[in-house]
């Protein structure tokens, strides 16, 4: 046994890298290992997969889940969880619904709900990083608190909504072939890569999930980092909830239920660790697009939906393994 | 080859073991008798803690073979290699923050109640009582990890290693936080040990400890054994040179420089731990603060930092008055701090070199709202080399490299920074013989450009190698101040200091 693991150490020099980067890259990149395997068997196994039409409609199947992902990751990362969400996608549904009723403003509806939600991401920030309360609890119960919200603005009724400029937004396409959601979904993408991997915030927000007390030692200002992942958080929320609203055509008091699992999911598998600080957008991108090929996929090849949630289940479990044994966690 | 020696009560050959492409021990030995203190030594990074958690199972080794009293033997992880009788104190303290002193000196052999599977609290905190006070530790057995220093926590596990009737103990830089009490504490309990024939493995970069406590020495140096021998007749040279591969001096000459205009002052200064502390310290001028653990140093130093809160006194900077709420005030007042526990208040283990080293500094590095991430690479670079930062790249995380190693990273932040006023505490922790006088140069080079420097230090030498002058702290209040001149002049020897920190009056012999 030592000797052949002596063997393969020597022989360090692999695809033209030491093997401390081929670990490096292994764990940076091992999940897209998996997407890309996931993509070749299903186009193997079923000739609909290949069209160029699925691929859009996978995409725009995860722009919902992505961009809430894509907020969740922040929150992770700084050693936090947002269980919030659903109730946010609600809460953004029923303003629109409240507002384009009483304005008919489009513009004036997106902001008022996305500024809503990203208030609401300040209140859970405070309520974290100022009274140093679980973010486990405090979302837990702010949940409840915004659902009821939602539920007292709509007066407990789903309104339909007539609005077909409003409509374009969650089912227009650019040039006719790009939906809006995937596009919206790259811009936040990008906006979230350069937020975290770029700026002197998401290196704070790595400290601070990854070790408080040093952050603050080196002048990190903990509350306002940790505040600021709940706002973005928010503000992804509010996105998603206007793209959601228009799909539906309706503002509904009791959607978004149970959308906290597929973002945590989606940053799971892409990587992101639950002890906090370590996570990467690319990683997280492909942690969405795996659970875009899950539901697709098994669609596809005719597996019912009650497999597809015990495959995701499994995934996850499998990713949180691969992320002990690749970083050797306690 | 030496023959099987029944002398050896632990012999380990050819062992090698590789992390990624990082080849950390190649080809070692090691041979321990049984009843002596057997030092390691070797810079930072030379594979001294990797092979000790070979032994205790902690790592499994690529190739190489143990044999442990006369049996072959291989652990796997601490607790088997605790029943076999091996137990270890670790180089990084790692205590469970919720557990009582008792609980965890006693973890893992809890006392149960008779006959019944139920944990007996009232025994184990009267065991516990009875140890502590056999080292001289006043603490109620109750008391949690969290709310210790960093020097009880690492007494009480050596504790635990010591308590567990181990046939071998090992101490990895077990004196890294201790003061000289403390450390005289320890070593009076390893004559006991070795009275009773148990082995001791000890690992440190203080010479004068290896010298004054170890029977023999065997060295290593980039993951490769070099030589071992009896400790009586090599001389500390002889030593270094076989641990660096050259000649070095130890001790580097202080370059003496301008002393300038104050910079910070401190006015009847108090907190937890201290009361009515003044001082001041000027543009060039390295300030020594020595004392036991204890004895309000380190907590003097937080609050100037802003990390605990003040009770009382001012606090001056350039002859204004400042008032500090947080490190990021300091910070941006230009008063920075090295923390002595560099695993809670350093380093982000799971992040690159380069972020740690950046992190303090990212606002000055900025290029519109983004981080200029060339310029940080590039600086970050150059401080981690001229600090000797060993790592396979710069993009290796924190947490695979070296205690010595860890300890130049936190040290490259701060020297990254080029504050007004920099404050050390324990800045050489772990940090091995040559790296250490490459530290001491570069402080003198930054007084030399008229930075203030502050620096606590539990090893005297070091203290009185490198200050312009020296406060000595006793029971939270300053209790002597000595000068250069004095030392340089033997006026004021290292027992005078001593004295001094155990709280004898000025003038007083
Ligand atoms: N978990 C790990 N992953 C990757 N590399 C590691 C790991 N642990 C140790 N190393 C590498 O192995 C080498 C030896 O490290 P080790 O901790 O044994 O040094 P050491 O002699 O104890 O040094 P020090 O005096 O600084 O404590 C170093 O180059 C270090 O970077
Ligand atoms: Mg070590």
């Amino acid at each position: 046994m030592s000797r052949k693991s002596a063997n393969a150490a020597s022989e360090s020099i692999r695809f033209g890298m030491s093997e401390i980067e081929f670990n490096l890259f292994m764990r940076r990149y091992g999940i897209g290992m998996v997407m890309v395997i996931m993509a070749v068997i299903l186009a193997i196994v079923s000739p609909t997969f290949r069209t160029s039409g699925n691929v859009i409609s996978i995409l725009l199947q995860v722009s919902l889940n992505g961009i809430l992902a894509l907020g969740m990751v922040f929150v992770i990362t700084g050693g936090g969880i947002d269980l919030s969400i659903g109730s946010l996608l609600a809460l953004t549904s029923v303003i629109i619904g409240a507002m384009l009723n009483a304005t008919g403003s489009i513009v004036l509806a997106c902001v008022v709900s996305v500024a809503a939600t990203t208030v609401f991401g300040l209140l859970n920030g405070i309520l974290i990083a100022k009274f140093k309360m679980f973010p486990f609890v405090v979302t837990l119960a702010t949940q409840l608190v915004i659902r009821g919200t939602a539920y007292i603005i709509s007066g407990g009724y789903s309104q339909s909504l007539a609005n077909a400029e409003f409509k374009e937004i969650g089912a227009g396409k650019l040039f006719g072939v790009i939906p809006y959601p995937v596009i919206i979904l790259t811009v936040v993408a990008i906006l979230a890569y350069v937020i975290l991997h770029w700026t002197k915030f998401g290196r704070y927000v790595y400290a601070v999930g990854g070790n408080k007390n040093a952050a603050i030692a080196s002048g990190v200002n903990v509350f306002w980092t940790t505040a600021g992942t709940y706002i973005i958080s928010g503000f992804c929320c509010g996105i998603a909830g206007i793209i959601m609203t228009s799909r539906i055509s309706a503002a509904q008091p009791n959607i978004g239920v149970g959308y906290e699992t597929d973002a945590i999911a989606a940053c799971v598998i892409g990587g992101t660790s639950f002890a906090g600080g370590v996570s990467t957008i690319p990683g997280t991108v492909m942690g969405i697009v795996i659970i875009g090929l899950i539901y697709n996929g098994m669609n596809l090849v005719g597996i019912n939906s009650y497999w597809q949630t015990i495959t995701k289940g499994l995934l996850i479990i499998g990713a949180v393994m691969l992320d002990m044994v690749m970083n050797k966690r306690k | 080859m030496e023959e099987q020696n029944k002398d050896y009560i632990l012999e380990c050959t050819g062992i090698s073991k590789a992390f990624g492409g990082t080849q950390a021990l190649k080809n070692v030995q090691l041979q321990i008798k049984k009843g002596e203190v057997h030092a390691l030594l070797g810079e930072n990074g030379a594979g001294k803690s990797t092979l000790m958690k070979i032994v205790i199972g902690l790592h499994k080794p690529d190739e190489g073979e143990m044999v442990f009293e006369g049996q072959r033997y291989a652990a796997n992880g601490p607790a088997d290699a605790l029943r076999k009788g091996i137990s270890m104190v670790h180089q990084e303290l790692n205590p469970e923050p919720h557990l009582s002193i008792a609980e965890s000196i006693f973890l893992n052999r809890e006392h149960t109640m008779k006959g019944l599977p139920f944990l007996n609290k009232k025994e184990t905190n009267r065991q516990a009582g009875i140890i502590l006070k056999r080292f001289g530790i006043e603490k109620d057995p109750r008391t949690l990890m969290e709310e210790l220093t960093l020097a009880e926590v690492q007494m009480i596990e050596i504790i635990r290693a010591v308590s567990c009737d181990a046939r071998i103990i090992i101490m990895d830089e077990p004196t890294s936080s201790l003061d000289s009490e403390e450390t005289q504490h320890l070593f009076h309990t390893i004559r006991e040990l070795k009275e009773k024939g148990v082995s001791i493995i000890y690992i440190s970069h203080r010479m004068e400890e290896i010298f004054e406590i170890c029977d023999r020495v065997s060295v290593f140096r980039d993951g490769e054994y070099v030589n071992s021998c009896p400790l009586e007749g090599v001389t500390n040279e002889e030593l270094i040179a076989m641990m660096v591969g050259r000649q070095v001096k130890s001790i580097f000459p202080k370059i003496e420089c301008e002393i300038g205009e104050t910079v910070l002052k401190v006015e009847n200064l108090s907190g937890k731990g201290f009361q009515n502390i003044s001082f001041e310290v000027h543009e060039g001028e390295i300030l020594g603060i020595s004392g036991l653990v204890g004895s309000g140093r380190s907590e003097t130093m937080r609050v100037i930092f802003g990390l605990d809160p003040k009770t009382g006194g001012k606090i001056f900077l350039g002859g204004k008055e400042i008032a500090i709420k947080s490190p990021k005030d300091a910070i941006s007042k230009g008063i920075c701090m090295v923390n002595e526990d560099r695993q809670n208040f350093g380093l982000c283990l799971y992040r690159s070199i380069r972020e740690n080293i950046s992190l303090p500094n990212l606002p000055s590095r900025q290029k519109g709202i983004l981080i200029n991430q060339r310029r940080e690479k590039k600086e970050a670079e150059e401080v981690a080399k001229v600090l000797t930062v060993k790592a396979a790249s710069i993009e290796s995380e924190a947490y695979s490299l070296s205690g010595g190693n860890q300890q130049k990273v936190v040290l490259s932040k701060w020297v990254m920074a080029k504050p007004k006023v920099l404050i050390l505490d324990e800045p050489t922790r772990g940090v091995d013989v040559g790296a250490k006088s490459e530290i001491h140069t570069l402080m003198c080079q930054f007084a030399a450009q008229g930075m203030a420097i502050i620096m606590i230090s539990s090893e005297l030498p070091e203290i009185m190698g490198t200050s312009d002058r020296i406060l000595i702290y006793h029971e939270g209040r300053i209790n002597g101040e000595i000068f250069r001149e004095d030392i340089t002049t033997a006026k004021v020897t290292q027992e005078d200091i001593l004295a001094k920190e155990f709280g004898q009056k000025e003038g007083g012999k």
